[in-house]
């Protein structure tokens, strides 16, 4: 069961994190940080599906993550879920493009080994 | 905007980031293990244990983390912003310590030192690399090119 939870909270947040990247991209960077123009990037976001669908699948990651909790530790739950990222990493270079060079692979790859010792 | 602005932006977000992460993930956790009863039984189960206040406390923290990480990653790539956060895990190990009297083991230590590891190795790339999207930020470089 807590594996079964673990699965479901990785699919949603990988799906998540992707769409938010690239709807966050295409709406360009946050530079102002005036109340006003905060409130001005909100109203655009909420009205970008990318961020939407995000938003959606990160609800559905978090009540997972929540039953989860109820079952297993939290210095379970939360490495458990970590493997999103290593998946994620390669999601960032083959459909979003980014350049990601041997320091950012090693880096990942000690974070991932990292990750499992504390999951183990 | 020059890089070492980029890089304090983006700094000061990967600091809030982690630690709203850090502290909502906490009191969540804790809320919900005072809150006894084990989820996934019913949806009110769900409901009664958001009107904890731990739990509600949590999930203002983690509304931050939110938006302070889709404000990140509008300038930051995905793979630079994943391995940085990061060092959260091992600020939960010590939480989990801490404040919710889990044990960690050496595994669990040794694991936290590889992730520092990672995280200061990823910490020293460029924070941005794709030249997709980001459009006033493009138009800024076609000005500056004319």
């Amino acid at each position: 069961m807590k594996w079964v939870l673990v699965g479901v909270v990785v699919t949603a947040t990988v799906l998540c994190d992707a769409l938010q990247t690239v709807g966050m991209r295409r709406h360009g960077e946050i530079h102002d940080f005036r109340p006003s123009a905060l409130g001005r990037a909100g109203a655009a976001l909420a009205r970008n599906w990318y961020v939407i669908l995000a938003v959606a699948l990160m609800a559905v990651s978090f009540f997972t993550f929540l039953t989860l909790l109820s079952l297993a530790d939290l210095s379970f739950a939360v490495p458990a879920t970590a493997a999103s990222f290593v998946i994620e990493t390669f999601v960032a270079k083959y459909f979003l493009k980014e350049r990601v060079a041997w320091r950012r692979w090693s880096g990942a790859a000690l974070v991932a080994c990292g990750v499992a010792l504390l999951a183990l | 905007m020059t890089s070492s602005d980029l890089r304090l932006k983006t700094r000061i977000f990967t600091a809030i980031v982690v630690l709203a992460n850090v502290f909502g993930n906490s009191l969540m956790s804790f809320g919900v293990k005072r809150h006894g009863a084990a989820l996934g039984s019913s949806a009110i189960e769900y409901l009664k244990v958001m009107f904890n206040p731990y739990v509600a406390a949590g999930i203002c923290l983690l509304i931050v983390w939110m938006l302070a990480r889709m404000a990140l990653l509008s300038w930051a790539d995905l793979s630079y912003v994943l391995p940085v956060t990061s060092i959260g895990y091992v600020l939960t190990a010590v939480m989990g310590r801490v404040f919710l009297g889990e044990q960690v083991s050496a595994r669990r230590w040794i694991g936290t030192v590889l992730i520092m590891a990672g995280t200061a190795l990823v910490g020293s790339t460029a924070v941005r690399t794709h030249d997709s999207g980001a459009g006033e930020d493009r138009a800024r470089l076609v000005e500056t090119a004319r």
